[in-house]
C-alpha cells in the first residue's frame, strides 16, 4: 500500500509539474496504477489467508477505465498537435509558438 | 437520429417522473441488481434527493434536446452530438441512482468522458485545448475519489454507502478519504480557486453543450459531495471544516461575479456566472450545522434545481445571440432586444432566477439560505448572499442594457443578423419559465426531499 501511495504522489507530480501533455497523461496513468496497488494491498492484509477477491475485480474494472481514458487523452493530444501545432497547454503568461514550428513539435 | 434521441429522452423523463411519484408515495427505493444484495452485489438506491436530481436531469435534458434538434439541423457536428448526449444522460442518471462507492467512480468517469467529448465537439483549437484541460482536471478529480474509495475499502471492507456509513469511525483514515473526495469534487465542480478550467471549456462548446455542462454536469460532482458530507460523514467532521468550504464558497460568489461583470464575451460572462453560483451551493456546509440546517439543506437543493434550469436556458439564449450575430461581444449586441425579443426575454427571465428575485425558484432558495444564515447570526454569509444577488443583477442588466440599445434599422450591423428558427428561441424561454415557476411550486420538491432529509431531527 505504501508503494501505491508513493506511485500516486509520483504521478500527481508528473501531472502538475510537467508541461508536455504526454507527460501529464502518463502521470495520470501512474496515479491510477498507484491507486490499484492500494486496492490490491487492501485485499491481502492477513498473511496466509487467501486474499479478498473483490478489490481485484475492482482493479480489473479500473484498468479498463484507465485504458479508455488514456486512449482518449492521447487521441485528444494528437488532435491538439495537428490543429494548434503544440503539445503543451498554453498558460496565461505564455507566448504563442513561432509559426515555423507548427505541426512538427513533438 | 435527433428525433429518436429526443424520444428516448422523453421516455427517460417519464421514468424519472414515475420514480419520483413512487418515492413520494412509498418512500425511498432500494433495488439490488440481479438479486445479489448489498455486501457483494451493487445496489441502486433512490431517495428524495436522487429522485429530484433525476427529474432535474430529465427536464433540462429534454429542453436541451429540443433545442439541439434545431441547432444541429445543418451541422456535421450534430452526428456526434446525439450519441454523446444520450451517453451523457445515461451516465448522469446512473450516477444519481448508484449506492455503491465503486459504481459511483465508474459513472463519474463516464460523465467526465462524455462531457469532455462534447466540449471538444467543434474541433477548433481553443475548444480542443479547453477540453484537454477539462479532461486532465476531471481525471484527476476521479482518481482522487478512487483513492478515497480504496482507503475506505481497506479500512471498512465495504462499498455500499449505507454499510460504510454505519462502520465509519472518527479516525485519520476517514479524514484522509474525506479530504480526497472533497478536493476531487472541488475540482469537478470548479469551486474557486480550482475554477480555472471551467470558463474556457463551457464558453467554447457549441450552444446545447454549454447548457448541458453548466446546467447539469457540474451538479453531478455536487450531488456526490452532498451524499458524502451529509449522508456518509455527518458526525465525522468538524464544523470548522464546513466553514473552510463556506469561505471558499463566498470567495467564489464574489470572484466569479466580478469576473462575469468584466467579461466582454457573452458566453464567458455566463460561464463565470456559473463559477459564482457554485459558491452558493457550498454555503450549505457551514449552514447545515446551525439550528436551521434543514432550511439551508432545502434551500441549497432548490437552488441546484433552479440553477440547472436557469443556467441551461441562459446559455441557450446566449448561443442564439452568437448564432444570429456571428459573434458574442456584449457591446456589439445593440438592438437585439428588438430583433430577437423572445431570446432576450428568456435571457432576462433566467437572469431573474439567478439573481433570486421573487417569485422565481432562485428567490425561494436564496430566501431559505438567508433565513438559515440570519437565524444562525452568520452575517458573513448573509452579506455574501445579498452581495452575490446584487452583482448578478449588475451583470445581467449590463447585457440587457446593451441589447435594448436602439440602433437605426438601416445600420449595417442589423442587416447582417441571421433569422433563427422558432424552436431555438422558444426552448430556452420555456425552460427559463419552468425554472422561474419553481418558486410557485417549491413545496413539491421540498416535500419529496423529506424522503432524504438528514436533518429531520433538528427541523422545527
Amino acid at each position: 500500500m505504501l508503494v501505491g501511495v508513493a506511485l500516486f504522489s509520483l504521478g500527481l507530480h508528473g501531472l502538475l509539474a510537467k508541461a508536455h501533455l504526454l507527460h501529464k497523461v502518463l502521470g495520470l496513468n501512474v496515479m491510477a496504477s498507484g491507486t490499484f496497488m492500494v486496492f490490491i494491498g487492501a485485499g491481502a492484509r492477513v498473511p496466509g489467508v487467501a486474499p479478498d477477491p473483490v478489490p481485484q475485480a475492482m482493479v480489473l474494472t479500473g484498468i479498463v477505465v484507465a485504458v479508455c481514458t488514456a486512449a482518449y487523452a492521447l487521441a485528444l493530444t494528437r488532435r491538439i498537435r495537428d490543429v494548434t501545432g503544440r503539445t503543451t497547454l498554453p498558460g496565461e503568461h505564455d507566448t504563442p509558438p513561432p509559426p515555423h514550428r507548427a505541426a512538427r513539435d513533438y | 437520429m435527433p428525433y429518436f434521441a429526443l424520444a428516448v429522452s422523453t421516455l427517460a423523463l417519464g421514468s424519472a417522473a414515475g420514480l419520483a411519484r413512487h418515492v413520494a408515495l412509498e418512500g425511498a427505493l432500494r433495488y439490488p441488481l440481479g438479486g445479489w444484495g448489498a455486501p457483494l452485489g451493487i445496489d441502486l438506491y433512490v431517495d428524495g434527493l436522487a429522485a429530484l436530481a433525476l427529474l432535474m436531469t430529465g427536464v433540462v435534458n429534454w429542453f436541451i434536446g429540443l433545442y439541439a434538434t434545431a441547432y444541429f439541423a445543418d451541422d456535421r457536428a450534430g452526428r456526434y452530438f446525439w450519441p454523446l448526449w444520450l451517453f451523457l444522460s445515461g451516465a448522469l442518471n446512473a450516477l444519481f441512482v448508484s449506492a455503491d462507492l465503486f459504481n459511483l467512480y465508474v459513472t463519474l468517469e463516464l460523465v467526465g468522458l462524455a462531457s469532455v467529448a462534447l466540449a471538444a465537439l467543434s474541433g477548433k483549437g481553443p475548444a480542443l485545448v479547453a477540453s484537454m484541460r477539462y479532461l486532465l482536471v476531471t481525471l484527476l478529480g476521479s482518481l482522487l475519489y478512487l483513492m478515497a474509495v480504496a482507503l475506505l475499502y481497506a479500512a471498512y471492507g465495504a462499498l455500499d454507502i449505507a454499510t460504510v456509513g454505519a462502520r465509519l469511525q472518527n479516525e485519520p483514515v476517514a479524514w484522509v478519504a474525506f479530504a480526497l473526495i472533497t478536493v476531487g469534487m472541488w475540482l469537478k465542480i470548479a469551486l474557486f480557486p480550482l475554477h480555472f478550467w471551467l470558463p474556457p471549456a463551457h464558453a467554447n462548446a457549441p450552444g446545447p453543450v454549454s447548457a448541458l455542462l453548466s446546467g447539469l454536469v457540474v451538479k453531478a460532482g455536487f450531488y456526490l459531495l452532498l451524499r458524502f458530507w451529509i449522508m456518509l460523514f455527518p458526525d465525522t467532521f468538524d464544523p470548522r471544516a464546513g466553514h473552510v468550504l463556506g469561505a471558499f464558497g463566498v470567495a467564489a460568489i464574489i470572484w466569479g461575479s466580478l469576473h462575469a461583470l468584466r467579461q466582454r464575451r457573452l458566453k464567458l460572462l455566463v460561464a463565470y456566472s456559473t463559477v459564482a453560483q457554485m459558491g452558493y451551493l457550498f454555503l450549505l456546509f457551514p449552514l447545515s450545522f446551525t439550528v436551521q440546517g434543514a432550511s439551508a439543506w432545502s434551500g441549497v437543493v432548490l437552488y441546484m434545481l433552479a440553477h440547472a434550469g436557469a443556467k441551461a436556458a441562459m446559455f441557450m439564449a446566449a448561443s442564439n445571440l452568437l448564432l444570429a450575430y456571428g459573434h458574442d461581444r456584449i457591446d456589439g449586441l445593440s438592438g437585439s432586444a428588438h430583433i430577437m425579443p423572445v431570446t432576450l426575454f428568456a435571457f432576462g427571465l433566467s437572469g431573474v432566477t439567478l439573481m433570486g428575485l421573487p417569485p422565481s425558484g432562485g428567490f425561494v432558495a436564496k430566501w431559505l439560505l438567508l433565513s438559515a444564515a440570519v437565524e444562525a447570526q452568520m452575517w458573513f454569509y448573509v452579506g455574501a448572499i445579498v452581495l452575490g444577488g446584487l452583482l448578478a443583477a449588475a451583470y445581467v442588466f449590463r447585457v440587457l442594457r446593451s441589447a435594448s440599445r436602439i440602433v437605426p434599422s438601416t445600420a449595417a450591423g442589423t442587416l447582417a443578423v441571421r433569422r433563427l428558427p422558432r424552436r431555438l428561441e422558444w426552448a430556452p424561454l420555456v425552460l427559463a419559465a419552468v425554472a422561474a415557476a419553481l418558486g410557485f411550486y417549491a413545496v413539491l420538491p421540498l416535500e419529496l426531499l423529506e424522503e432524504a432529509a438528514p436533518f429531520t431531527e433538528v427541523a422545527p
